[in-house]
């Protein structure tokens, strides 16, 4: 189990120290500055090992997050851990920052003292832990809210508390994806995976009963051969692109979902946490839309000329705008001089980065720009030729690349009177770019 | 220009270096110099064409990059252009950039040559001194190439300034270091002697250098500078310490320069010129007196110059060691430094100290610090200086205060520091057995030492203490109950299990007569020890009970029982097992007879070199042997080949040979078995008899795979015998029928001469006797085994051998026989030992006669027993210079014994080789020009003197077809010795 905690500035002081094991002796601090934070290489690795001791740690901006043990711990668990108290940091003073830690040490050490427990993760529910650690100072509590406390810190639905009360019965529905892509300069996929999320917000009353569907191949499937319908038309909610199912290769769900509810009838049906919530995460492989086609053309004039020409198209609906559109053209380490010529955004070359940067704000789908370049090199007495690193791209799309959809997001209050028609419910489609390269 | 209006400050340098101090992150700090080396590259890209502050700025910038640990790849061409300039920051910031970054791009290198040669012939002395800076700093094989030549010109050159002197006199000791082949001093060498009187001190200290390393390699060229220094120390040394002005150092002059003149004076003997050696010693002397002179200042730099010049001058004095009044006063003076505050002080004289106690003149003298150093010893608080207390202790150690001297490490050695104390246990060993008068209280100390630093005590130190005993037999019932006392002790070391084993199983009856340590007691305390000890102890505990049973044959049952017990007779460690097996047999079936001749007390050792003072050379390494060597020769303790031998493996293969424990091949018996079975008729029975039977390996045949299995055959064989005897006995030789010693039979010389070159072999043979011989030779020692067989089926009566020493061999060579049973059964064998010492050199043979009745005939044989003057060598390395000086030396015509003679066998090389080794000289590799030729030097050990041989073998096989010659040289210190060689020799090829 997790032994101690620390949290460090990018100097390598220690901001937050909370030790939960013996077995952690003060040493272990400067063990992990020495070692990781100071150290001559770069630690790639979030795990290291040093005289015994594993320091799991995540980096946010300039924080170091690290987590200490002695023992053989599930190395899963314990960065589940560290993401966890990142979020319930972030829900309580915002940004990771250097100068918010030192403003809420105190609420920190408080956190911490709720959400382990002799290195054990206890409750790390936002909703739940703000019920009772609070920034207000001490609020005086009924003893009918006393007993509350007890019973949700020990009982079932430990992620919502009872008698939660709204006006409007509302909830937003986000599906995040990141699309990753590995291209050759052909314009052949050599590796391509979406990663999404879908996140909820959702202001409900009372402990309101969900039921969340999307295209899901095998439901789909399931649906199809037994014949009946369903509701399915009736309860789709939006979409852009016409893809029938989805096939995904494996996902994970937010403790409020019932698994068993899932791995017998394939249903994803849950008691939401007030407030926002990551509802599921999964991951797909197959039939990936790429919104971005990269076509790179490079020519070595001589040895001190370099003319590059990089087209890019965008491939998905010309109704749909895609936004924040750069392209990364890495250029030779012995530049010393860059023309750039494009037709849209606008192109710089960044000397600090070793990379001619070009910016679109909008564009539409089915559209291409281009943009071409001359570097002018340095000759070099230097024998290394020029590995030519791909072309990266970054982006943003209102429609899912993976092609998922919602089809439906039952609200079901049986003891209160509103019905699933009286929910408002918003649906969100984003899609961002992850590491999306071409090769050149 | 513009430039100047800039100033050299370098903004933009100073602004991008606290730019990188500044980044928080690796990342930033990545950023950023990219953006730099991105604008650098721009610059340098650009069409308009930088101006020279521009570049040096940019220069700079980049070798800041560079050693921030980021590769540069460009700049270089920039950096060079630099060298070209004018102004002295562009020029110094491009040597700099090219002494950090240079590399073997041939076309820039050209082009930096040139630029250094512009600057080494240009007038301006700070130019010449960048260029002869950028070359020393590079001191690649390329610089020196193209600059070796120029260099020394420039040094001696009468216009140099002096600056440039200095720096071109270091420069080019660094070419020199670097490639010596390539610096070549020649034409220079009188005028570079010439620098000592140079009128700047700065160039007399940097020549000085030059100097010291260059008459390391060839003292003769600069043996002139030994006067000029000597002359120029004692200005230095005579001056006051205002003289010198800028080269005086908190009150002392010149300090660097007079400890780097003492330091060449050191490469060099004392200088024979009696002037120069005079004002040598007023100069050593005044530096002497100065020590005792009040400091002019508190200051520790004043001290600390002071000192080095000091210590410098003791080292000078030391290696002289020809002043016995200046050894004497430095030893006085390093005497008051033994009890000075400076831990550093008190270090450095104990270090000079060790030297000095190995002068004879200055021996005395540091015995008088005796106890100062046995108070360093103990309560010194940093260790390296205990241990160099400790160096020194044994250092001054001689036969008068040793006994105080092994008392004081011994109890030091009981809170001595764990990292010495392997070294000071063998200090303590070796001086114990080196001063022993009284051979008890040397076992005494050796047993406390086993007692007090168990742990430490290496198997040459216990295998030592065995050999004295053994060899010493006054001393041995003394060790067997000193050895039984400390066996007492409730926990004893296992190094004392082993010593108690050995010598009770040795000499347990000498003290078997007292109740208290009665047989069966000294048994049941020995085995009371057994199950806590290693395997090898055990087997040597096994031997050991093996002895008792012979010793003490009322201990036969009970030992028996422990040896058939599971634990041994079934022991999964094979060779304990083999042990109990074989001694449980040998000692059921074997007559006590058998048990007493297998389980004979040990022969003595030879005596050699002392196996302890091998290891210990060994741990110090190379450097510390000579002086070990010399030590060794001033006791007058002669080191014999086995000192001399070079190399570490010869060394060890002594000290392994001289072990008690592991003695299969104690006589080397072994490796001489195929020799003696070369003579095919005496194969089958001397094979057997040779390969294991000698009697002074009885029980200690840890090694010995069939050592029961060796002791049946004889039966065996004889069978066989027999039925070849048998059918000779009808023809059996006409009796000689003669009570006199028959004269020796006629081919009897051509026997002698056939045992030359071999130690084994069948010296006679006819229908009825066979006569194997082998034999072992140590120093002026030899030990001959003679083999009887009866080779017919009837026995021999009265069977006698005498050997007589006809003349004056008599005093040459001094034989014992031992007697030999007067029945020899028919196809039995039996053995005789012949114990032979040289005296002196002889050239005759002694004669053996044997005398038999077989079938009521007297037979009646004489034989010449080969021993010659040769098997008395002992082989001698050395090198080729070595050789042919020593070769030089016995150059008076009656050291010499030449002889030219036909070949008698083919020429072959390697029967040569073989036969040279086995004359019992070193066969010397590459040390004859002609490689034809074959070398060998030895010395032949008598009793009364030592006679080195060289021998120079020339095959001449071209001269006459058929007739093929050599020409055999001998050169010896003594010419009987020569001839006999050279006579012995010729016969031999």
């Amino acid at each position: 189990m997790i032994g101690g905690l620390f949290i460090y500035n990018h100097k390598g002081e220690v901001l937050i120290s909370r030790v939960y094991r013996d077995d952690i002796g003060r040493n272990a601090v400067d063990a992990f500055r020495v070692n990781v934070i100071h150290a001559r290489q770069q630690v790639r690795s979030p795990v290291t090992n040093i005289a015994r001791t594993s320091f799991f740690h995540v980096k946010r901006s300039n924080i170091w997050l690290a987590a200490v043990t002695k023992q053989n711990v599930n190395a899963a668990m314990v960065f589940e851990f560290l993401y966890k108290m990142c979020d319930v940091m972030t829900a309580y003073f915002g940004k990771i920052s250097e100068e918010n830690i030192k403003n809420n040490f105190v609420l920190i050490y408080e956190l911490l003292d709720e959400i382990l427990d002799f290195g054990y993760p206890q409750n790390s529910e936002t909703g739940a832990l703000k019920t009772f650690i609070t920034q207000q100072g001490i609020k005086s509590q009924t003893k009918e809210e006393q007993s509350q406390i007890t019973s949700q810190v020990t009982g079932q639905i430990g992620w919502r508390r009872e008698g939660i009360k709204y006006r409007r019965n509302e909830l937003f529905l986000d599906v995040l994806e990141s699309v990753n892509l590995l291209m050759s300069p052909q314009g052949q996929v050599l590796s391509a995976h979406v990663s999404g999320r879908v996140v909820m917000k959702s202001y409900l009353s009372g402990m309101p009963e969900c039921k969340f569907g999307m295209n899901d191949k095998i439901v789909i499937d399931k649906q199809g051969k037994g014949g009946t319908t369903d509701d399915a038309g009736k309860s789709e909610l939006g979409g852009s692109s016409g893809k029938q199912s989805i096939a995904i290769d494996d996902c994970t769900f937010h403790q409020c979902v019932r698994l068993s509810k899932f791995d017998s009838e394939r249903s994803i049906s849950f008691i939401p946490p007030d407030g926002e919530y990551e509802l599921m995460r999964y991951r797909t492989t197959k039939d990936i839309i790429l919104p971005f086609r990269v076509i790179p053309l490079v020519r070595e004039v001589g040895r001190t000329k370099l003319e590059v020409k990089v087209v890019i198209k965008s491939n998905f609906k010309p109704s749909l705008l895609a936004q924040k559109i750069e392209v990364r053209i890495p250029t030779p380490l012995n530049t010393s001089g860059v023309q750039v010529i494009c037709m849209k955004g606008k192109a710089k070359y960044k000397a600090s980065e070793n990379a001619i940067v070009w910016k679109i704000k909008r564009m539409a789908g089915m559209k291409e720009s281009q943009i071409s370049a001359e570097i002018e090199l340095l000759p070099t007495n230097d024998k290394k030729k020029w590995a030519r690193p791909p072309i990266s791209m970054n982006f943003e799309v209102p429609f899912a690349p993976s092609g998922l959809k919602v089809r439906y997001l039952k609200v079901f209050e049986p003891k209160l009177n509103y019905s699933d028609h009286d929910v408002i419910k918003w649906v969100r489609y984003i899609g961002r770019s992850g590491i999306y390269e071409t090769r050149c | 220009m513009p430039a100047v209006s800039k100033g050299d400050g370098m903004r933009g340098l100073a602004v991008f270096i606290s730019d990188i101090r500044n980044c928080k992150s690796k990342e930033a700090e990545i950023k950023r110099i990219n953006k730099e080396l991105a604008n650098i590259r721009s610059k340098f890209k650009g069409d308009k064409a930088l101006d020279g502050y521009s570049k040096k700025k940019y220069v700079c910038k980049l070798l800041f990059i560079f050693l921030l640990g980021h590769d540069i790849d460009f700049g270089h061409m920039e950096a060079v252009n630099l060298l070209s300039s004018n102004k002295y920051t562009e020029k110094q910031i491009g040597y700099l950039f090219i002494s950090v970054l240079v590399n073997s791009n041939s076309e820039l290198i050209r082009l930096i040559n040139n630029a250094i040669k512009n600057d080494l012939s240009s007038r301006n002395p700070t130019f010449m001194c960048l260029a002869l800076h950028c070359i020393a700093n590079v001191g690649s094989r390329e610089m020196a190439e193209a600059f070796a030549g120029e260099i020394p010109r420039i040094l001696v050159a009468g216009d140099t300034m002096d600056s440039v002197k200095q720096s071109a006199a270091l420069c080019l000791l660094r070419l020199y270091k670097t490639s010596p082949d390539l610096v070549l001093m020649g034409e220079w060498t009188s005028r570079v002697v010439h620098l000592l009187n140079d009128q700047h001190m700065g160039v007399v200290t940097a020549a000085i250098s030059l100097i010291t390393c260059l008459s390391q390699k060839n003292p003769d060229e600069f043996k002139t500078c030994v006067s000029l220094a000597v002359s120029r120390l004692s200005r230095i040394v005579s001056s006051a310490s205002t003289d010198l002005q800028d080269y005086t150092y908190y009150f002392v002059p010149a300090p660097w320069l007079s400890c780097k003149l003492l330091r060449l004076l050191q490469c060099y003997p004392p200088p024979e010129d009696g002037a120069v050696k005079g004002r040598l010693v007023e100069c050593l002397e005044t530096i002497l007196n100065k020590a005792q002179e009040p400091p002019k200042s508190k200051k520790v730099q004043h001290s600390n110059a002071k000192n080095a010049i000091l210590f410098e001058a003791i080292a000078l004095i030391i290696h002289y060691d020809s002043e016995p009044n200046l050894l004497v006063r430095a030893c006085n003076q390093l005497g008051q430094f033994l009890q000075h505050r400076e831990t550093n002080l008190r270090y450095l004289a104990l270090e000079s100290m060790c030297t000095l106690a190995s002068s004879e003149f200055s021996h005395e003298a540091v015995k008088t610090h005796i106890e100062t150093v046995i108070n360093a010893l103990k309560t010194e608080r940093d260790v390296s200086v205990r241990q160099r207390a400790a160096d020194l202790l044994y250092a001054m150690c001689d036969r008068s205060n040793a006994k105080q001297i092994v008392a004081e490490m011994l109890s030091y050695l009981e809170t001595a520091d764990y990292s010495i104390r392997e070294e000071m246990v063998l200090k303590v060993a070796i001086l114990a057995e080196k001063y022993a008068v009284d051979y008890s209280w040397y076992v005494d100390t050796i047993l406390n030492l086993i007692r007090i630093a168990g742990d430490y005590v290496s198997e040459e130190v216990w295998y030592r203490v065995i050999q004295i005993v053994i060899n010493r037999d006054d001393v041995q019932g003394y060790a067997a109950k000193t050895v039984f006392e400390a066996l007492q002790a409730p926990a004893c070391h296992e190094n004392m299990v082993k010593v108690g084993g050995y010598i009770l199983g040795e000499f347990g009856n000498l003290i078997a007569g007292d109740p208290r340590s009665s047989p069966l007691v000294q048994f049941n305390l020995l085995h009371s020890k057994f199950h806590l000890c290693s395997v090898p102890t055990r087997a040597l505990l096994l031997s050991a009970y093996i002895k008792f049973i012979n010793l003490f044959p009322e201990t036969k049952t009970t030992i028996q029982e422990v040896l058939r017990c599971d634990s041994q007779i079934r022991n999964s460690d094979v060779e304990l097992q083999q042990r109990a097996v074989e001694y449980l047999k040998l000692s059921s079936i074997a007559s006590t007879d058998v048990l007493a001749t297998v389980l004979e007390e040990m022969p003595p050792f030879p005596e050699r070199e002392s196996s302890i003072l091998a290891k210990l050379k060994k741990k110090k390494g190379p450097g510390a042997v000579s002086n070990e060597l010399e030590e060794g020769k001033r006791e007058g303790g002669e080191l014999n080949g086995a000192g001399e031998r070079p190399g570490d493996s010869s060394a060890i293969g002594a000290s392994n040979a001289s072990t008690p424990s592991p003695s299969a091949d104690l006589l080397g018996l072994r490796s001489a078995a195929p020799v003696s079975a070369a003579p095919p008729s005496a194969g089958s029975l001397l094979v057997d008899v040779f390969s294991e039977a000698g009697p002074a390996a009885p029980a200690a045949s840890v090694n010995d795979d069939g050592f029961l299995r060796d002791l049946e055959p004889p039966t065996e064989s004889s069978d066989s015998l027999l039925a070849e005897g048998s059918g000779d006995s009808d023809s059996a030789p006409p009796s000689v029928v003669s009570e006199d010693p028959a004269p020796p039979l006629p081919e009897s010389d051509e026997l002698l001469n056939k045992f030359v070159c071999k130690n084994n072999g069948v010296l006679f043979e006819n229908q009825l006797l066979q006569i194997g011989i082998k034999s072992e030779y140590r120093q002026n020692l030899g030990r001959m085994y003679l083999f009887y067989g009866n080779k017919t089926s009837v026995q021999f009566v009265s069977f006698t051998t005498t050997v007589s020493c006809p003349g004056e061999l008599q005093s040459h060579l001094n034989v014992q026989l031992k007697p030999v049973d007067p029945l020899v059964e028919g196809g039995a064998q039996v053995q005789q030992v012949i114990n032979i010492e040289c005296i002196t050199d002889f050239s005759e043979a002694p004669i053996l006669n044997i005398k038999f009745r077989y079938g009521g005939a007297l037979q009646n044989l004489s034989l010449k027993l080969p021993v010659t003057i040769n098997k008395f060598f002992q082989p001698t390395e050395m090198a080729s210079n070595d050789f042919f000086q020593r070769w030089k030396q016995l150059s008076q015509p009656q050291q010499e014994a030449q002889k030219i003679f036909k070949a008698n066998h083919a020429m072959d090389t390697e029967v040569i080789k073989a036969k040279l080794l086995g004359l019992g000289t070193a066969l010397l590799d590459k040390v004859d020009p002609n490689p034809e030729n074959f070398v060998c030097a030895g010395v032949i050990q008598t009793k009364s003197q030592q006679v080195g041989c060289l021998l120079r073998l020339e095959p001449n096989a071209q001269a006459q077809p058929g007739e093929q010659m050599y020409r055999l040289t001998l050169r010896s210190s003594k010419d009987t010795v020569s001839k006999r060689l050279c006579d012995l020799l010729a016969e031999q090829f």
